[in-house]
């Protein structure tokens, strides 16, 4: 049912951890959907320098979040912004249709830990990083129907 | 790729090579239909048809003329449940009573009912997962229809209290389903000596083959048909009959019924082997009923705090073991097992069950190996959890 590119993020995941003095932390899903995405992020003037993730979920919420990691890790804060979940359903090589929600999770996660790096330097985010949906149950996914 | 390790018996079991030689002749050899009584090929096929149902009759303890075949264990329960509640709502009596843990077999029934202008009672289980008989009888009104609680829980194991929830329905004169698939072949069932109007059953569950099921219907409880057409099984389920299927399903239940004890201690040996192992692994929880004379022989339910379902289950195959989970994603939906929700498990526990149901096939080797993989994924996938903290 997953491509070999989600159990290979599956079997390996990138990135698995937490940063001493993050610069920003994001965490979006709630346990009662069964999906938690928590976010690290280090910062350096406009570069992602580094990124560590802790998921509670299933095989896509590890995959998704373990291929998010890598494809913001020393990129520009613009270009995670940019970072949008069809782009990590693509480089998973695909999703099963109920699975789609957890790219989803993987997108706001960056997204939220990104804001939190605004919040922290005083800066609103909501111009910058858009109205966060934290809750899985309001991502308009279709997974629950 | 390892050897595989099938403990998923609750979902099917494999065809025991005795049945899958009984059902053989009846694909190229004996093919005549068992209707076409006037010639050699379907005459025999007649009488294998008969042959079995004796057979299957005698391991249930009914009379044969009280045992009909049917698709699946599913049509069974949609007969008993539809053909009940369209027969007695005719007279009035639109009221059903059943639990909420009961497979979907039923509790989708009961939302078409529903949808028809019935009333249905869910009743709420313990936390091992029984249902009380005191409320069964405090639900029961002048318009209740029919009862019906599964015989076992599929997930969780939990042996209902059959008997006593019979007892109340008779007294009150109301129709007792049950739905026996998780417990026909396990545990000892002797129809005309339960207080059972209908119990369902189906073959595969007891390594009979998949797409044959039965459902017995005591002498005098007549429900509308639900398959109409033509005359076969005594005018109440038309369709020509699945000789293979039906030759395997009564073989697969003889054999069951006849090994019951010795079967019931090789699974239940390496159950509690693997039961004891898990709960000496720390934040666990053993979802069912810890009185194992209360519970299936062949199924062990537990949450392992914090490590999601669908991870612990992808990880055991990657060791060629393969279980099953009542996580949300295991079942396709946001929301995790309405089992173990009903049990009161919070949500974040739920997702974190993994179920283990033995067989027949499985070793005490096999039952090592599940305890050495949970030793070595369950921290793995802890680890990468928010959730998770040691003490």
């Amino acid at each position: 049912m997953y491509s070999a590119k989600v159990l290979d993020h599956f079997a390996n995941p990138r990135n698995v951890g937490e940063i001493e003095n993050a610069d920003g932390i994001g965490e979006v899903g709630n346990p009662q959907c069964g999906d938690i995405m928590k976010m690290y992020l280090k910062i350096d003037g406009d570069v992602i320098t580094d990124v560590k993730f802790k998921t509670f979920g299933c095989g896509a919420a590890i995959a998704t979040s373990s291929i998010a990691t890598e494809m913001i890790k020393g990129k520009t804060i613009t270009d995670a912004l940019g970072l949008t979940n069809r782009a990590v359903v693509e480089a998973l090589d695909g999703l099963p249709p109920v699975k789609v929600h957890c790219s989803v999770l993987a997108e706001q996660a960056v997204k939220s830990a990104l804001a939190d790096y605004y919040r922290r330097q005083g800066v609103d985010p909501e111009p910058i990083v858009g109205k966060l949906e934290e809750d899985c149950h309001a991502c308009e996914c279709g997974a629950h129907s | 790729m390892n050897k595989i390790i099938y403990v998923d018996n609750a979902a099917t079991t494999p065809v025991a090579k005795p049945v899958l030689d009984a059902m053989t002749p009846y694909f190229c050899e004996e093919y005549g239909n068992p209707s076409s009584m006037f010639y050699s090929v379907g005459a025999s096929a007649g009488q294998a048809l008969a042959d079995a149902r004796e057979k299957a009759a005698k391991a249930l303890g009914c009379d044969a003329s009280e045992l009909f075949f049917t698709s699946c264990g599913s049509e069974a329960d949609n007969w008993a449940i539809k053909g009940t509640a369209r027969k007695l709502g005719e007279k009035g009596k639109k009221h059903l009573i059943t639990s909420c843990i009961e497979h979907h077999a039923v509790l989708h029934s009961m939302k078409a009912l529903e949808r028809e202008g019935f009333e249905v009672t869910y009743l709420p289980v313990d936390a091992d997962g029984f249902v009380s008989p005191a409320d069964v009888e405090a639900a029961i009104r002048p318009d209740t229809a029919l009862v019906t609680i599964m015989f076992a829980n599929n997930e969780i194991g939990t042996i209902e209290p059959i008997a006593e929830i019979g007892e109340i329905c008779r007294k009150h004169k109301v129709w007792f389903h049950t739905d026996a698939v998780q417990a026909v072949g396990a545990v000892p069932i002797n129809c005309h000596e339960l207080p059972v109007d209908m119990l369902s059953l189906s073959a595969h569950k007891f390594n009979g083959p998949k797409g044959v099921g039965a459902l017995y219907i005591r002498r005098g409880v007549l429900p509308f048909n639900f398959l109409d057409g033509g005359a076969q099984e005594r005018n109440r389920r038309a369709g020509t009959e699945n000789l293979a299927g039906i030759v395997g399903l009564a073989t697969a239940l003889e054999i069951a019924v006849n090994s019951m004890e010795e079967k019931r201690r090789h699974i239940s040996a390496m159950r509690d082997f693997v039961l004891q192992h898990v709960q000496s692994m720390p934040q666990v929880k053993i979802n069912g009923p810890l009185d194992l004379s209360r519970r299936l022989p062949n199924n062990l339910n537990v949450s392992f705090t914090a490590a999601e379902g669908e991870s612990l289950l992808l990880m055991l195959d990657m060791r060629g073991i393969c279980a099953s989970s009542g996580s949300a994603c295991a079942s396709g939906s946001l929301d995790p097992s309405h089992v173990l929700l009903s049990i009161g498990l919070p949500h974040e526990i739920a997702h974190c069950s993994l179920r283990f149901s033995f067989g027949v096939q499985n070793t005490m080797e096999d039952a090592q190996a599940i305890c050495d993989a949970l030793d070595a994924i369950v921290p793995v996938v802890r680890e990468r959890s928010p959730l998770w903290h040691e003490n």
